[in-house]
């Protein structure tokens, strides 16, 4: 699918983004209609710039593409997403603020007066960082080559060197206006095209999407395998067309493909005939619409496990990403900082009203992708193929633009906290230049990874970092917030121990095939078990090294706890 | 697997990358001769007693002190005395601090280092004689530092009067850091104070002008003036937000406006994202006040003075810029480094002064400057720093 709008979209929002970044917002004020105190950044404002920023190729892309190819376990993705804000809220918005920490480290080393305990919070927040990163890199590839057809990592090139020469030239600072914009503009670029979808898909019928059967092509559709596919048919089909089929080389002919498991060659086109039942890709299951409207239906060995593993890493992985967290010193108290979250869990729970519906949708109009195995792109070919003509042209461009703003602004998020952590922790080089060497380094990593990683989809890759992060300093953040008794040697200890295996287990995915190895569903979803080991090594450690709790922790405590305007420390801040 | 190995080597080579950069920071080295090895183990349990003696003669600071000062001198026991009480027992047998203070006070008479044979009941008890000496600052006995040890022998002697004197030695840079800060927190309260009789007067003369003409603006501009006085006179706090900071800017060119009219030109650009940034007290203010003096001095056409204030990844730069008379930069370097009092150089010195000393010097206030060409100041101010965000 190649659409001459589509690419005017996204290179639209790249230039804008660049243009939006190297001439700001130059907005002067002359005294007369200034006034300070009116000026700080509201909640509203705010939580629309995380809202901005958080929204990522997982949630534009990922998320329809695992609930088309999954059903509604993934649900708990956009939930655990949303929900991560909620325990964030409860326990962490406003002691975080008051701390006075910028960053993840900085609140280590605030709590814990450790420099080792910061040290270790930078490395496991750059880790984080870039594994981030890795998937937003890897749907801008899909992205460009879903609209265009170029190879994937020429979008993934496109969106690392527009970041980085904007986030090096100062541009794109977590400007809060810029970030509150993006949020509306991906509302808008994934709401608009859905309305019309829904009601293009009720003028044609309003065809049931969970009808006992298998997806079925709903006309003769062309088909093209970009890489060497493992796919099952679950009954004969006809296939017409040139390319290799279990190491057969067909030119231009018909094909019979037998119920079974077959093998496509990569670059192979063939036509499948309307009516016809879709093949699946090998490994993900094979349902109904029927049977994949319901849970539990992936045909994982363990899906209970898998759920609540998938739950506890987004409930408590959101606190631990460096980028949420830089967000919420634009806050100018506790107070405040407890009521953007708020406003946060409406906007996100807005906007992820909008994915499922695509993937539902995309059972119905775009099933092929069930075989190819590009489960990601059906929010970006949805429109195109539902709504005939230059319409679904301009939904499909809308699409891709908004998905290439998701890119490009949690990519820039991102890419700001793991500079400023790399030059101040790693580098040790202040200033411009410092910053600038910082940048280079935080997306080169990311970039040479997305060479070599294995198309899995982007919305499970957010998984693992989040899983990373709710094993590691999330409970930094809760044990360091809400226990006294942690030690900096626990904290170290704790940090290490759930972050590294989670950490091992998120690459160990990523990078192999482990098939269907009984535990495969322990590294693919680690969280159920490195965030309990990370919890209770951090406190065991911590009673059983009852002598480095770390001084003046009940001055620390209060200043976590007491709400600003008891003046509890007025005229000593400096304590 | 042949992914797996790849990405696996990208991930070692970058963080190996990472780690020789970390490396490269510091640099160790080995120890070679016996000699070496026993002065760097001596001079380094020494400093690791230090910090806390700087802390002065208290509790929770001479506990951890006196813990380094007994592996100096290697004895089973060893205690902190100020002038009143026992502050620190470090060791064993601690049923002997309670007659300490009757064998310091004999050492605060004397001024002399003395050893008693205070002898012992308990039959496992190691201690039967004490070495007390005195810690001397500035000629005065601020306290005493007591080893106990089975035998008083000439070493020992020597050596709790050696570690004292070095100890007395801390406490006396102690002291020294105190009065530096005092005489820091004097030239705050100077600055507050120096709120020039000129502006008041101005101020008041040009409020009131507006009186009869504009009695509403006359009301804004004396709140301003209440305002602005108030929070200049402040008495608590070295810290203060950017927020704050801007507001009492906002107020002092409110009147500054009213007294020079359309002469006054203001630009004001700030970020929202850092108005919440904790700055030092009064460290802007004054900067603007040079600018409006500088900006305004000389000069019939229009002045224009430029404030921003931006957010910079983990710092907040704030520049401060007029296009007046300028500085000779000569001797503006005189100016800041203290040897020239000038009426205009007393704020600058004193903010660059203060911010060097809060958040390191590459934080000093850099100014551009010219003579004819007007002044730029550039403030930059880290988000978070441990000593003044630290808990």
């Amino acid at each position: 699918m190649t659409s001459t709008y589509a690419v005017v979209a996204v290179l639209g929002v790249a230039l804008g983004t660049i243009l939006v970044g190297t001439y700001g917002l130059r907005v002067s004020r002359t005294t007369s209609d200034f006034y300070v105190a009116s000026r700080t950044v509201s909640p509203w404002w705010n939580a629309s710039a995380i809202g901005g920023e958080y929204l990522s190729a997982a949630s534009f892309v990922g998320i329809a593409g695992l609930i088309f190819a999954y059903g509604p376990d993934m649900l708990w993705f956009p939930v655990g997403y949303t929900a991560g804000y909620l325990v964030l809220l409860t326990m962490v918005a406003a002691p975080l603020r008051r701390s006075g920490a910028y960053t993840l480290p900085d609140f280590a080393e605030a709590r814990f007066r450790s420099r080792v305990v910061r040290a270790v919070a930078s490395m496991l927040a750059l880790m984080i960082g870039w594994l981030y990163l890795l998937p937003q890199f890897e749907g801008a590839g899909l992205t460009l080559h879903t609209v265009t057809g170029a190879p994937d990592w020429v979008g993934a090139l496109i969106v690392a060197v527009v970041v980085t020469v904007n986030v090096m030239s100062g541009g794109m600072r977590s400007i809060t206006f810029v970030q509150a914009f993006q949020y509306w503009l991906k509302l808008t670029a994934i709401t608009v095209p859905i309305i019309f979808l829904i009601v293009a898909w009720q003028s044609q019928g309003a065809e049931s999407l969970t009808k006992p059967e298998f997806p079925t092509f709903r006309e003769d559709t062309t088909v093209t395998f970009q890489k060497d596919t493992a796919i099952h048919a679950d009954k004969p089909i006809f296939i017409n067309g040139s390319g290799v089929v279990d190491r057969l080389t067909i030119e231009n002919a018909g094909h019979f493909l037998t119920s079974g498991d077959h093998r496509i060659g990569a670059n192979s086109q063939f036509v499948f005939p309307k009516g016809a039942t879709v093949p699946h890709v090998h490994e993900t299951a094979h349902n109904t619409n029927e049977s994949w409207s319901l849970p539990l239906s992936s045909n994982s060995p363990f899906p209970l496990y898998a759920a609540y593993s998938l739950i506890i890493a987004t409930f408590l992985g959101t606190m631990g990403l460096p980028h949420v967290i830089v967000r919420f010193y634009t806050n100018p108290n506790g107070h405040a900082a407890r009521r953007t979250t708020l406003i946060v869990l409406g906007l996100l729970s807005v906007f992820y009203l909008m994915p499922p519906m695509y993937g539902a949708l995309g059972r119905l109009y775009v099933p092929e992708l069930l075989m190819t195995g590009q489960t990601d792109a059906v929010v970006l070919v949805l429109p195109s193929k539902m709504i005939a003509g230059v319409g679904g042209e301009l939904l499909g461009a809308l699409v891709a633009g908004g998905a290439f703003a998701a890119f490009l602004s949690t990519s820039s998020g991102l890419m700001v906290s793991l500079a400023g952590v790399l030059s101040q922790d790693v580098l040790r080089l202040g200033g411009v230049r410092g910053f600038r060497m910082s940048t280079v380094l935080a997306g080169i990593v990311p970039l040479s990874m997305t060479f070599v990683s294995t198309g899995m989809p982007v919305a499970d890759m957010v998984g693992l970092a989040f899983a990373v992060a709710a094993s590691s300093l999330c409970p930094l953040l809760l044990l360091g917030i809400w226990s006294s008794r942690i030690t900096t040697v626990g904290a170290v200890a704790g940090m290490l121990a759930g972050g590294l295996p989670a950490l091992t287990a998120g690459l160990v995915t990523m990078f192999t095939d482990t098939g269907d190895a009984w535990y495969e569903v322990l590294l693919s979803r680690p969280a159920a078990w490195t965030v309990p080991l990370g919890f209770s090594v951090m406190y065991v450690v911590s009673l059983l090294t009852p002598r480095r709790v770390p001084a003046g922790v009940n001055r620390a405590m209060v200043k976590l706890h007491a709400p600003e305007n008891l003046g509890l420390e007025a005229g000593e801040e400096r304590t | 697997m042949q992914d797996f190995l790849t990405a696996g080597a990208i991930l070692i080579v970058g963080g190996a990358a990472v780690l020789v950069l970390w490396r490269g920071t510091r640099n160790k080295q080995s120890l070679s001769t016996e000699a070496q090895r026993v002065t760097y183990e001596t001079l380094h349990t020494a400093w690791s007693a230090a910090p806390p003696l700087r802390a002065g003669l208290v509790p929770d600071a001479a506990k951890k002190s006196a813990r380094h000062l007994r592996t100096l001198l290697d004895t089973p026991a060893l205690a902190l005395t100020d002038e009143t009480e026992v502050v620190a027992w470090e060791g064993v047998s601690d049923h002997h601090s309670a007659d300490a203070m009757s064998q310091a006070e004999d050492v605060f008479l004397t001024g002399r280092t003395q050893a008693f044979d205070i002898g012992c009941a308990e039959p496992n008890c190691p201690i039967n004689c004490a070495v007390v000496a005195p810690l001397t600052v500035e000629g005065r006995v601020v306290g005493t530092l007591a080893a106990y040890s089975r035998e008083a022998s000439a070493g020992l002697v020597r050596a709790t009067n050696q570690v004292a004197r070095w100890a007395a030695g801390q406490l006396e840079l102690a002291e020294l850091d105190r009065s530096r800060t005092r005489l820091v927190e004097a030239e705050v309260r100077a600055l507050r104070a120096q709120i020039s009789p000129h502006f008041i007067y101005n101020s008041l003369s040009a409020i009131a002008s507006y009186v009869r003409t504009n009695p509403e603006r006359a009301r804004t501009l004396l709140l301003d003036f209440a305002d602005f006085t108030r929070y200049s006179f402040r008495r608590h706090g070295d810290f203060t937000t950017l927020a704050e900071e801007l507001k009492s800017i906002d107020q002092y060119l409110a009147l500054e406006r009213a007294r020079f009219g359309e002469r006054l030109k203001v630009t004001l650009q700030v970020a929202p994202e850092v108005l919440p940034v904790t700055v030092p007290f009064l460290c802007l203010q004054p900067l603007v006040e040079n600018a409006v003096r500088h900006g305004m001095e000389g000069k019939v056409e229009p002045g224009h003075i430029q404030i921003h204030a931006a957010d910079s990844g983990a710092e907040a730069e704030i520049t401060i810029e007029d296009d007046g008379i300028g500085m000779d930069p000569e001797k503006l370097r005189r100016t800041l480094a203290g040897q020239v009092d000038e009426s205009a150089g007393i704020g600058l010195g004193n903010i660059d002064e203060r911010l060097r000393r809060v958040y390191g010097d590459e934080y000093g206030l850099v100014v551009e400057t010219a003579c004819g060409l007007g002044t730029k100041i550039t403030v930059r101010v880290p988000k978070y720093h441990a000593g003044i965000n630290g808990m």
